[in-house]
């Protein structure tokens, strides 16, 4: 079984805890306190974005903190290296989200072979259609090791979700609206679009994305689904944090506790 | 079967670029234009009332110009294809008449657009008025301060003006911005893509409403010179929509050369250029494969050109195939080389072109010209809207205060 579906223990309290940072945020080397932070602090999965120039599916937190990451000189290579120095204490399954061009110029291969070995677990890569997925990359991030994870929407069509739902591993990211990252989108419709989907019965656990914020949205997406992601909220507590570890404790905190 | 350098595969490939690289978000939008955008251009209703605005609103056809007194400077017969004299004053309404039929056919009420100089924008906002729908046109901040005129331009008309204030704040920002707009907004929006950009099938579906420039080359050409087809045809190119227009009914005659020109800015070694194919790689911009600009870490970098409209750091996915294929010459020309065209056609033809276009009329100095030959070149635009820049250097060249 893959690490990251390994964390999905059935009758497991509270709902599965997925935290999105910006790798190179606020710190160029912040990684290697948020992550134990994370980890220590209840997060049951670790998103890390690799910082891209024209990130088309984030809202303006996300692409901020991208900014500033990319300011501070966060490259997919040095990503790559703070990820294996953090190898070893870090029992926690990483997923790494990005764009395909950031990948591709890394070299797809090259990536999926250097982020296995530095211990990611799955990956995210919003702008890898299920064509090209089918045509040429997903045989090579399988091969890989990695698990891959689609996105949907309330707009995707449930015969669509199903075949998203085949080609992922680990889990299906739910995004909560069709809107980029930090929307503010009434909760009322997420959950029925959360029902809608658990009723179709589908292979991978479900987690939800884009719009969790706070222990009510949270408690209010996991009652329905597996897992939720937080990401936006996560990124702005950590604005002009001289301490990133504690406030990452202190966000988990206001989470679940 | 012989390949078609015109039609991209079923997924949007030409050659190995194109396609459709989106997030899920975009996805049911994109598929909704995907399935219906060629069964409703063959429409003879939409056919009718396309055509019909073409003629009537835009002013078709343009005029194929024989500009005697260039043409005598180079040894050459040089024709002009006049879409400077289009309404609005640049081809880019070809395009927006096009799309804004297709979003009406299509029940959208609410219509996005991105804009680098504003041509674009203005070519927009000039059609939503047309038709009576809400337009709202992303613009870089930067550009939104240089750019005044049109600014002014697009909000007579009607359209709201939201500035682009992420990343370097320019064109390919507020691309972004229309695009993350277009997210938030999956059932009553239609974004018309200014340029043979973007997500399959955005670049074939600009192409076709484009190619009536060359469509109407030929007859125009024959009409003058018995032959449907010139020895080379040149246009500038950004995003690359009027070259597009200007090569489509030629880019499967092999014997008529096809000649891109990209901006060069200050020098395509400078550090402050637009040659994309001269800098770029392979990449993902705005949701196609294509040719791009950027680190070697893979994040898109801000380009230079004094022409507002070809400061982009990628082209459309056609011109990388023509360009990777070796279908298409591509040349640069510089800002000072450009803004020297400029004023010689205003000099010997009495046409004061768009600065873009002036990078097409550059290269006519970098070929190796055949004594006669026939050369189309398409002045994409008018240089109105460049006079503050034609002033600078008439201040340097003579002394003049315009102030």
């Amino acid at each position: 079984m893959s690490k990251i579906k390994s964390v999905f223990v059935p009758g497991k309290a509270g709902g599965i805890l997925n935290v999105y940072i910006t790798a190179g945020y606020p710190q160029l080397n912040s990684l290697a306190e948020i992550l134990p932070a994370l980890q220590d602090g209840g997060a049951d999965l670790v998103e890390i974005g690799i910082p891209y120039s024209d990130p088309l599916a984030d809202g303006p937190v996300i692409q901020h903190s991208s900014t500033v990451a990319l300011a501070n000189g966060m490259t997919l290579q040095l990503l790559l290296e703070q990820l294996s120095a953090l190898k070893d204490r870090l029992t926690v399954p990483v997923i790494l989200m990005g764009y395909m061009n950031s990948v591709m110029q890394y070299g797809f291969e090259k990536f999926c072979a250097d982020a296995a070995a530095a211990g990611v677990s799955g990956l995210i890569l919003p702008d890898l259609p299920e064509f090209e997925f089918r045509k040429e990359y997903g045989a090579v991030i399988n091969r890989n090791g990695l698990d891959f994870i689609f996105l949907v929407t309330p707009e995707t069509a449930e015969e669509r979700v199903r075949r998203l739902d085949e080609l992922s591993n680990g889990f299906l990211y739910a995004v909560s609206s069709s809107s980029t990252t930090g929307s503010d989108k009434d909760m009322s419709a997420v959950i029925d679009y959360l029902q809608r989907l658990k009723k179709m019965k589908l292979k991978n656990p479900v987690l939800v994305g884009f719009g969790i914020r706070d222990r009510q949205s949270f408690a209010a997406a996991t009652a329905i689904a597996d897992g939720a992601i937080i990401g936006s909220a996560f990124i702005q507590s950590l604005e002009n944090s001289s301490d990133p570890a504690a406030d990452t404790t202190r966000f988990l905190q206001s989470i679940r506790s | 079967m012989e390949t078609s350098y015109q039609h991209p595969s079923p997924e949007g490939y030409y050659g190995r670029f194109g396609g459709a690289y989106i997030p899920e978000m975009l996805f049911p939008n994109v598929e909704e234009l995907q399935a219906r955008y060629l069964q409703i251009m063959e429409e003879p209703a939409f056919r009718q009332e396309f055509n019909e605005l073409l003629r009537d609103y835009v002013g078709r056809p343009s005029p194929l110009y024989l500009a005697r007194r260039l043409s005598q400077a180079y040894g050459v017969q040089l024709y002009l294809k006049r879409e400077d004299l289009n309404h609005t004053g640049a081809h880019k309404i070809n395009n927006t008449i096009g799309q804004i039929l297709l979003a009406e056919r299509l029940g959208k009420k609410r219509i996005i657009a991105e804009t680098g100089a504003g041509q674009h924008g203005v070519a927009t906002a000039t059609v939503c008025a047309l038709k009576g729908l809400e337009c709202i046109v992303y613009m870089g901040e930067k550009d939104i301060e240089r750019q005044a005129p049109n600014v002014a331009r697009m909000h007579m008309l009607g359209a709201k003006v939201i500035p682009a204030t992420s990343g370097s704040k320019t064109l390919k920002d507020a691309t972004n911005e229309a695009i993350r707009d277009w997210i938030n907004h999956p059932h009553d929006t239609h974004y018309i893509i200014g340029s043979v950009v973007g997500p399959h099938p955005y670049p074939d579906m600009v192409a076709r409403f484009q190619s009536i420039i060359s469509e109407e080359t030929r007859w125009q050409l024959k009409e003058k010179t018995g032959r449907e087809t010139p020895d080379r045809v040149i246009a500038c190119v950004g995003g690359g929509s009027n070259a597009a227009g200007a090569f489509y009914h030629f880019l499967d005659e092999p014997q008529v050369e096809l000649v891109a020109v990209e901006a060069a800015g200050l020098g395509i070694h400078s550090g402050l250029s637009a040659a994309t194919t001269a800098l770029g790689r392979p990449g993902i911009l705005h949701g196609s494969k294509s040719i791009v600009m950027q680190t070697e870490d893979g994040q898109v970098v801000e380009p230079h050109s004094i022409s507002a409209g070809l400061d982009y750091p990628g082209i459309g996915p056609l011109h990388a195939h023509l360009f990777d294929s070796g279908r298409g010459k591509f040349l640069s020309a510089t800002d000072e080389e450009s803004v020297r065209a400029a004023f010689k056609l205003a000099q010997l033809e009495g046409i004061i072109p768009a600065l873009e276009s002036a990078h097409a009329l550059a290269a006519l100095d970098q070929l190796d010209l055949v004594n006669g030959e026939t050369i189309v070149l398409c002045l994409s635009g008018r240089g109105d809207k460049d006079m503050a820049t034609y002033m600078k250097q008439l201040q340097m060249t003579n002394g003049a205060n315009y102030e």
